[in-house]
């Protein structure tokens, strides 16, 4: 019963990693870059979704403001932040792209630390009075019922986009060659903002979600997610969206599993003991293309 | 014949500068023209070179990201500090046992990921620093635990404080200039050469006949070494360790370091070290806002100068004593070519006269 | 040759020195304003109990110096940040002792900076007092090394004995923080003095900083059924956990130590009907803390937690050792710090022979407050285990 229950926790824990996830993996299956302020975007749609709630109040309609308010905030910010600090670096060394993403990340964390209306302190996130279901004997809140439904309502959306829609196959072209997508006539450097957009806008529902969960908002509230969603992309394969939902619930499920039958303390070892395992096996992930370096 | 007279000169010449700067630097600490305060941080910043040296061993010269070099600094310090605390150990031999025991970490974490690359290795690394951690919260009896390990005792107890700083900074100095020594004369040596030839193309230098396997692990193995002491000093210096000194945004700093310094190049990694330690402690007046500061710095430095301070180039004292000595900068010279700067601008003055 | 070699050198060195800025001022005399350090985080993760401790320093300065000062001088506070992170403290340290010339410390806030430099304070004779690093052995580096808050151990104790004696509890659980010194400290002396009392520990999670999912630990508690659970943490962890202990429908009475100060604030309904054990209960009669939490929120705007009122007293224990002593020698200063035995802020505080005050702790309750989810305090219990 309570391995069951140990499940619940872990898939529910496990739909906000993949969420967050897909975020990289999007942005770096097109320019391959590990978006280190991914977790910050989450920040700041927390943040947002937070004075949306705060003003109108809990109510379902409010809950889809928020979420529409915050993601649409977060994805102009996603395509200025790429414009301003990425693009300039598309043909310089991807390590000096990863620095920047660095620097974006701490602007961003403290930032928000100095802005008057956010602060330092933590605030408490408004959310709806929690009701517990006791199914035989299994105990399942409100709260990760929601966070589950949202996230693969998010996901089944995403899927949608990326091979249902034009600009989908066009993100799909510049993943697999972005100098040919450009000679066949696609607009490489909108694909690039859209893909932004998309990835922060989903960062921003995840961080609705996660303030949800666990109902606190602080500048640094990013980093923790934002480094397990890292390895729940590399450990799903980077660059692939089935991996990142695939490495975020296998990354809740082993964390929730070791603290109820291993040890606590040990929880954040295994994690990341499970990820170096996985990649000396697999050494490009789960889904990873595995390419084969052409002479 | 030329060569070795090069050579010859080149490490005197070296030694020689090493060694003038470093009893300069004796002396103003002695008397008290560089403050205690001042004192502290060079020896930090001694510290800091010594770490991100090791970490643009890998990072710069082979081409391998690593994000654990914290994680590799830890399990040094660790090491050192037991080592004198438990078994009274000479700081010496504690400091080359530290460098042996990251190395053998370096050599365990080298080996099954040697088929990981870029992002994947980073990551792997990252979450290694990240289990080090783990264990050494966990075993509170040899660690101290969260509460951290304390009553590490230092390079020397005169009782004058001012002997016991030009002392600590002696360690971390003489030490620095072997780190320094050490990683110059393997990059100029055919292994070196082989390292590189990694960082540039590992296919292409395996066609030539490079073992890239043994190199990798061979640089991984030497960089954790160098860490692992520079870990050692570290906790000599500080006389507490506490696992939260070595998270993994501690592992992201020595990355900026080797990227804002340029990749592959000793003199930038120096400077840059340098400069890093300064600007943490100038930044504090600014309180918060000095994080956003840095952040900005970053982003601008990366936009304008995406390779680093010096790229892969390197600021050369013998290349500029040489100079000196071909007459290229000695008075006369000088004078000949202001002479002739002005003549030619005399000319054009006269020119627009006409 | 020689000469040209030794002139490169000599041009590097300057460019070294003159990028390390100035040289030392001149140390503390016996003319001017006494100097008194305070490191504090001003920024980063704590930033917001150091600040608030800071300004608490700066108040009680401004007092005395109104008052005329000690020993005829003017006090002035020099504070610095250190970030919570012990590298910082530690070139805070030697920038205030060889820089400044400062004769006392008022800090480090958390328990692992104050340890990275008490070795150094005893070393140098500098006076420091700690306001709020509770761990049993930050003063044991020596007889210059003094706290104003009691340690954990004895707070570890006093929740223990307050939750056997008088909850009646025999079951208890600890949810707590692995990586951080404070909460594992209290575990451990929690853990102790509950089963000596004839309690059992039914069971002890933990978690890491910055984790913020506890489903997986609850679930395992919530499977022993204790009568109390006992979460040695700060408040903003807490209101997390809270949350959660609610939603996995756990009903055990929950328990606290000083890091829940300024939880009624942070947390909603879910903390009511639980206890923490606290430096001081601020809506305690006493005339003391009556003007100093007035003063305070009319200066700031905001209530002062405990560990300002930590803070304040610190600095003037330490003043007071300074005026009584009647001169800067660190050697009278510390006899005299001894010697302290006065009602401050937080209570009547003296110091026992490891320089750890000797006081009571109280134990607060979080009752329903007048607006729903707007939990309040009420004292609940003085406790001396």
């Amino acid at each position: 019963m309570e391995f069951i229950q140990q499940m619940i926790n872990g898939i529910s824990l496990g739909s906000i990693y993949a969420l967050l996830a897909l975020g990289y993996t999007m942005v770096y299956g097109i320019v391959k870059l590990l978006n280190f302020a991914h977790g910050d975007i989450l920040m700041l749609g927390a943040y947002a979704g937070f004075f949306i709630l705060t003003f109108m109040g809990v109510t379902p309609a409010s809950m889809l403001v928020a979420f529409i308010f915050s993601m649409t905030i977060c994805a102009i910010l996603g395509i200025v932040i790429e414009r301003t600090c990425y693009k300039p670096l598309r043909t310089s060394p991807r390590i000096a792209a990863l620095i920047t993403a660095i620097g974006v990340s701490t602007l961003i964390e403290n930032g928000a630390r100095v802005i008057p209306f956010m602060g330092p302190n933590p605030k408490q996130f408004p959310t709806f009075t929690s009701i517990n279901y006791d199914v035989f004997g299994i105990n399942i809140s409100m709260v990760q019922i929601v966070v589950l439904g949202v996230s693969i309502i998010l996901m089944v959306l995403l899927n949608y986009i990326v091979n249902g829609t034009k600009m989908g196959k066009s993100m799909r072209a510049t993943s697999y060659d972005m100098d040919a997508a450009f000679l066949m006539g696609i607009n490489v450097n909108k694909v690039i903002s859209f893909t932004f957009a998309i990835g922060a806008a989903l960062g921003a529902a995840g961080g609705i979600l996660y303030a949800t969960a666990y109902p606190q908002v602080q500048p640094y509230m990013g980093l923790m997610p934002g480094l397990k969603a890292f390895v729940a992309a590399v450990l799903g394969g980077i660059g692939s969206i089935p991996g990142a939902m695939l490495g975020g619930f296998i990354l809740g499920v082993a964390e929730t599993l070791t603290k109820g039958f291993i040890s606590s303390k040990l929880a954040d070892g295994v994690a990341f003991g499970i990820l170096i395992l996985i990649l000396v096996v697999k050494p490009a992930g789960l889904f990873g293309k595995n390419t084969n370096e052409k002479v | 014949m030329i060569n070795l007279k090069n050579r010859a000169f080149n490490i005197l010449t070296l030694t020689l500068v090493s060694t003038v700067i470093f009893v300069i630097l004796l002396i103003l600490q002695y008397f008290k023209v560089i403050s205690e305060y001042t004192g502290l941080l060079l020896t930090l910043a001694g510290i800091y070179v010594i770490v991100s040296l090791s970490l643009n061993l890998i990072t710069g010269f082979t081409g391998q990201l690593s994000l654990g070099h914290a994680g590799f600094m830890c399990v040094g310090a660790y090491t050192t500090a037991i080592a004198i605390i438990k078994y009274g150990m000479p700081i010496p031999i504690a400091l080359i046992l530290g460098g042996i025991m990251t190395a053998l970490f370096g050599l365990a974490i080298g080996i099954p990921t040697l088929r990981l690359r870029g992002d994947y290795l980073a990551i792997t690394t990252l979450g290694f620093g990240e289990i080090i951690r783990v264990i050494i919260v966990n075993l509170d009896s040899l660690t101290g635990g969260a509460a951290g390990l304390k009553g590490i005792p230092t390079f020397s107890n005169t009782g004058d404080f001012i002997i016991d700083a030009i002392i600590r900074f002696s360690w971390v100095y003489i030490i620095m200039i072997l780190v320094i020594a050490v990683i110059h004369n393997l990059i100029n040596s055919s292994q070196g050469r082989a390292i590189i030839s990694i960082r540039e193309d590992d296919i292409a230098s395996t066609s030539m006949g490079v073992n890239v396997a043994y190199y990798k692990v061979y640089a991984f193995t030497l960089s954790a070494f160098i860490a692992g002491v520079g870990g050692g000093l570290y906790a000599i210096f500080f006389g507490y360790l506490n696992p939260a000194m070595f998270g993994w945004l501690n592992s992201v700093n020595f990355v900026v370091i080797v990227v804002l310094g340029g990749m592959g190049s000793i003199t930038g990694t120096i400077i840059a070290a340098v400069v890093f330690t300064y600007l943490q402690e100038w930044l504090r007046v600014f309180a918060d806002f000095r994080l956003v500061i840095f952040g900005l710095a970053l982003i601008i430095l990366m936009i304008f100068w995406p390779k680093g301070l010096m790229g892969n180039k390197e600021l050369s004292i013998t290349g500029f004593i040489r100079q000196l000595r071909s007459g290229e900068f000695s008075p006369r010279q000088i004078k000949t070519k202001w002479n002739e700067f002005r003549q030619k601008k005399g000319r054009k003055k006269d020119g627009r006269a006409d | 040759m020689l000469k040209k070699v030794l002139s490169v050198a000599l041009v590097l060195t300057l460019v070294i020195t003159t990028f390390a800025g100035c040289g030392s001022k001149a140390p503390a005399g016996e003319t001017g304003p006494i100097k008194i350090g305070s490191i504090m985080p001003i920024s980063g993760p704590v930033s917001a109990y150091g600040t608030q401790s800071r300004d608490a320093i700066i108040m009680a300065v401004d007092e005395i110096n109104a008052a005329g000062g000690i020993l005829g001088r003017q006090v002035e506070a020099i504070v610095e940040d250190d970030e919570a992170n012990p590298e910082k403290t530690k070139s805070a340290f030697t920038k205030l002792v060889t820089d400044d010339g400062v004769i006392g410390i008022v800090g480090a806030l958390t328990s692992k900076c104050s340890l990275a430099i008490t070795a150094d304070a005893q070393a140098r004779k500098i006076i420091m007092i700690s306001p709020s690093s509770t761990n049993d052995t930050v003063t044991d580096a020596g007889d210059y090394i003094f706290r104003s808050c009691y340690n954990d151990s004895f707070q570890g104790q006093v929740v223990a004995s307050f939750a056997y004696k008088d909850l009646k509890a025999i079951k208890a659980a600890i949810l707590f923080d692995n990586t951080n010194d404070y909460s594992k400290g209290l575990t451990q002396t929690f853990k102790a003095k509950f089963e000596e009392l004839g309690g059992t520990v039914v069971s002890e999670e933990s978690y890491a900083t910055g984790d913020m999912d506890f489903n997986a630990q609850l679930t395992k508690i919530k499977g022993t059924a204790p009568d109390v659970l006992f979460i040695p943490d700060y408040y903003n962890t807490v209101s997390l956990i809270a949350k959660q202990v609610k939603s996995q429908g756990l009903t055990s009475t929950m328990l606290g130590a000083d890091g829940w100060d300024e939880i009624a604030n942070n947390a909603g309904d879910e903390v009511v009907g639980s206890y923490y054990s606290n430096h001081y209960s601020p809506d305690a009669n006493d005339p003391e803390v009556k003007a100093f939490v007035a003063k305070y929120t009319e200066l700031f705007g905001v209530a002062p937690n405990a560990l300002a009122a930590l803070a304040y007293d610190a600095t003037y224990i330490l003043t007071d050792a300074i005026a009584k002593a009647g001169s800067t020698d660190p050697e009278a200063i510390k006899t005299a710090m001894m010697e302290t035995n006065k009602k401050f802020v937080t209570g009547q505080i003296s110091f026992d022979a490891k320089r750890n005050p000797i006081k009571s702790a109280v134990m607060v309750e979080l009752v329903k407050g007048t607006e729903p989810n707007k939990p309040a305090v009420k004292y609940a219990a003085t406790v001396n285990p």
